[in-house]
């Protein structure tokens, strides 16, 4: 059974809530207790039932303000798939979290009204989407049961969006229409649009690809830890202990050790009592390499045949996360797999309004703004291009002074 | 691009062990909270993978309310033999013995929230600046926000308005002196991804895991161990029962559960059937709905 991760954007108008809380509720994955916590706490819909929204929102300062204002991980099984969903706020001001989300999502959904159609908030949701590279969209046109479950209000959204998403390069979107509320198209098939033949959100969900990059030519595993066992019997042990980010390692394979250029050959690859003869992405082990080479926490193994870009100075998009602007005069740390440098903002490009989409020519970079700069770094960092090889390819910034993470990083070029 | 995917308790297990080896890697002074209790068992597992054949570059910390399961301090301390790792122990009873906590009293008293008094304490001495615990995300509400690193202010501190951004697989474990961090490999595992993988890996659980015999009463509505421990009085009808816990902390306040699962398999199926999720069983979470928030903030797990 594999794992799907996804990201619903949207906001508290849109139903998102609801739509998570109905996937929870019709897959049978609150429990007794919670289903009396949520009992016991007194809201309600209008016309009497649960209301739904209320699995979704955990803190009190929250709830006091009937808002959300982090990501918060929720988790459901069926017989074909595990989820873990991000839920993210879709307000501009959580621009920060939607991002934080979606780093690690396999899937969007993005929910659209059906009565507003795409608006301010569904650009900007799309953009991020398409900024973090998810590989898989599903546009949720919720609230059909307010538009008397038209199919034309349905089929004139869907050509609204699919303008924005050929502007944003999305590849792989899926319209549903669907009544959170109501469960329609949620779990089962709409009785109230049986002129929509297309999968219900559960179904897509269950059988949906979840593309994994496992390209031999992007074989990327960063150096963890160094296991030296320094015992008498394990004298000569030496193992490189790290998680494969992207393609695949066989043994026997010539691997190069970047940034300094050393290299060897894959001798062995285990894991405890396991033994290897390949690790693919996303697997941890431990690696033994044929000569006794300088390696330390920080490096990274590649295979010989494909190398990434080993640079100072990088283009990148930026997503600043924190209260306090960026200042490029500043010497902040980037932190990119198990690597952290100095690094200094060299040049901003431009930033995006995010809402038109627009180039926007400012100097100043505060939270949640995102554009185009160019990064300075003390050490050389090896990376991939984000949009191709989104494990290699992004990186975060610290603010030394207060130790936060300030920002997010896509890594697009060598910039020297 | 293919559809080449690890299984997911392998992907669990791989996301895991990246998260050891990252506390690993970032921290001067490392410790895993272990409580006996089948999620830092699980983390044991995890860290013999991550490090072995080397050693632990971490004690393991158990803080030891007094009032355990008799059978948890018994399979500790053979864990530990087995291992060959440091185990440092924190007392709750010290902390009472030297007047920074004061017993509760009543029926319902536990020495559960005094723990937090020895946990800080413990990390305070040892000047741990990272402790990984096996919380999960499924738990609880207020846990399903939490970071798997979460930094603590140096009065063991959370503050859900003041997390850092955690994005794709990179932790920002840096800190300021007095700060530490909690982490939570086992922050996207769910409890039955727990049970299958226990399964799995063939570990061995403290015996209480599974049904057996016991005197009970029955107390708000749940059944409990009749211990020494538990301050009982006439009212309290004793019966013997066939039961077992589906978590391991004091007796206190570890409610049981009717069962006849005495295999592994047999509890996984009792879950995957079960409408109680396991935080349900444990009394403290009941005082109000936002309790576990709060005891987070006062720096409990």
């Amino acid at each position: 059974m594999e794992i799907l991760k996804f990201i619903t954007a949207g906001s508290v108008d849109d139903g998102k809530s609801t739509l998570i809380g109905r996937l929870l509720y019709d897959t049978d994955a609150i429990l007794a207790d919670q289903l009396e916590a949520l009992h016991r706490s007194n809201r309600k819909n209008d016309d009497g039932t649960i209301d739904l929204a209320i699995l979704t929102d955990g803190l009190k300062a929250e709830r006091e303000q009937g808002i959300t204002i982090d990501v918060a991980y929720k988790y459901f099984q069926t017989d074909k798939r595990k989820f873990i969903i991000a839920d993210a706020p879709g307000h501009i001001q959580y621009t920060r979290n939607m991002v934080t989300g979606a780093s690690n999502a396999n899937l969007a959904i993005i929910l659209i009204d059906a009565r507003r159609g795409v608006v301010e908030q569904t650009n900007r949701h799309s953009f991020l989407v398409s900024l973090l590279a998810l590989p898989q969209v599903v546009v949720c046109i919720n609230k059909m049961d307010m538009v008397d479950y038209d199919q034309a209000t349905f089929n004139h959204i869907v050509g609204q969006y699919e303008a924005l998403a050929a502007k944003l390069d999305l590849k792989n979107v899926t319209y549903i229409p669907v009544s959170a509320l109501k469960g329609d198209n949620i779990v089962n098939s709409s009785a109230n649009m049986a002129w929509y033949t297309g999968k219900s959100l559960l179904d897509h969900l269950e059988t949906v690809e979840i593309p994994v990059d496992d390209k031999a030519s992007h074989a990327r595993l960063p150096v963890q830890w160094v296991v030296r066992p320094q015992t008498e019997e394990l004298h000569d042990y030496r193992g490189y202990a790290g998680r494969v980010s992207s393609g695949t390692f066989k043994v026997n394979d010539k691997v190069t050790v970047l940034p300094s250029g050393f290299s060897s050959t894959i001798t062995k690859i285990e894991l405890l009592d396991k033994v290897f003869d390949e690790a693919v992405a996303g697997q941890s082990v431990t690696v033994h390499l044929q000569d006794n080479i300088d390696i330390s926490r920080g490096d990274i193994l590649v295979t010989s045949n494909a190398h990434p870009e080993v640079s100072q100075l990088i283009e990148a998009d930026l997503c600043w996360m924190d209260t306090r602007a960026l200042d490029t005069s500043l010497t902040y740390l980037v932190q990119h797999n198990s690597k952290v440098t100095r690094c200094r903002i060299q040049e901003v490009l431009y930033k995006f309004n995010i809402n038109t989409l627009d180039k926007v020519y400012e100097e100043d970079f505060k939270l949640n703004d995102i554009g185009r700069i160019i990064l300075k770094t003390a050490d050389p960092l090896a990376f991939d291009v984000y949009q191709d090889n989104k494990a290699n390819g992004g990186a975060i910034i610290i603010d030394s002074r207060t130790n936060v993470t300030v920002g997010a990083l896509m890594l697009r070029a060598s910039a020297d | 691009m293919s559809k080449h995917h690890l299984d997911y308790l392998d992907e669990l297990e791989a996301e895991a062990i990246h998260i050891l080896r990252e506390v690993a890697g970032q921290f001067e002074k490392p410790a895993l909270l272990f409580s006996g209790g089948k999620d830092s068992i699980t983390l044991v597992r995890l860290a013999e993978k991550a490090f072995r054949p080397g050693k632990f570059p971490f004690p393991l910390v158990h803080i030891d309310t007094g009032h355990n399961f008799p059978e948890t301090i018994q399979y500790r301390d053979e864990m530990i033999a087995r291992l060959g790792e440091k185990l440092i122990i924190g007392h709750v009873q010290d902390s009472i013995d030297q007047g920074k906590v004061v017993e509760q009293k009543g029926k319902n008293a536990s020495r559960n929230a005094l723990q937090t008094v020895t946990l800080l304490d413990t990390i305070a001495a040892h000047q741990f600046d990272a402790c990984i615990g096996g919380a999960r995300r499924d738990e609880e509400k207020a846990r399903a926000k939490e970071r798997i690193f979460s930094v603590r202010d140096e009065f063991g501190q959370w503050d859900p308005k003041r997390q850092r951004p955690e994005l794709w697989n990179i932790y920002n474990g840096k800190i300021h002196k007095g700060e530490n961090v909690r982490v939570f490999p086992i922050s996207n595992w769910t409890e039955l991804d727990v049970w299958n993988y226990i399964r799995r890996e063939n570990i061995a659980l403290p015996s209480i895991y599974f049904a057996h015999e016991r005197d009970c009463i029955t107390r708000n509505g749940q059944l409990m161990a009749a211990a020494e421990h538990l301050n009982m009085d006439e009212e309290d009808v004793i019966t013997r029962r066939n039961v077992r816990f589906r978590t391991v902390g004091d007796m206190t306040c570890t409610a049981a559960v009717e069962s006849d699962a005495y295999l592994i398999d047999d509890i996984i199926n009792e879950i995957s059937a079960s409408k109680i999720s396991e935080r349900g069983a444990r009394m403290d979470d009941k005082v109000s709905e936002a309790a576990m928030e709060e005891r987070k903030k006062g720096g409990y797990f």
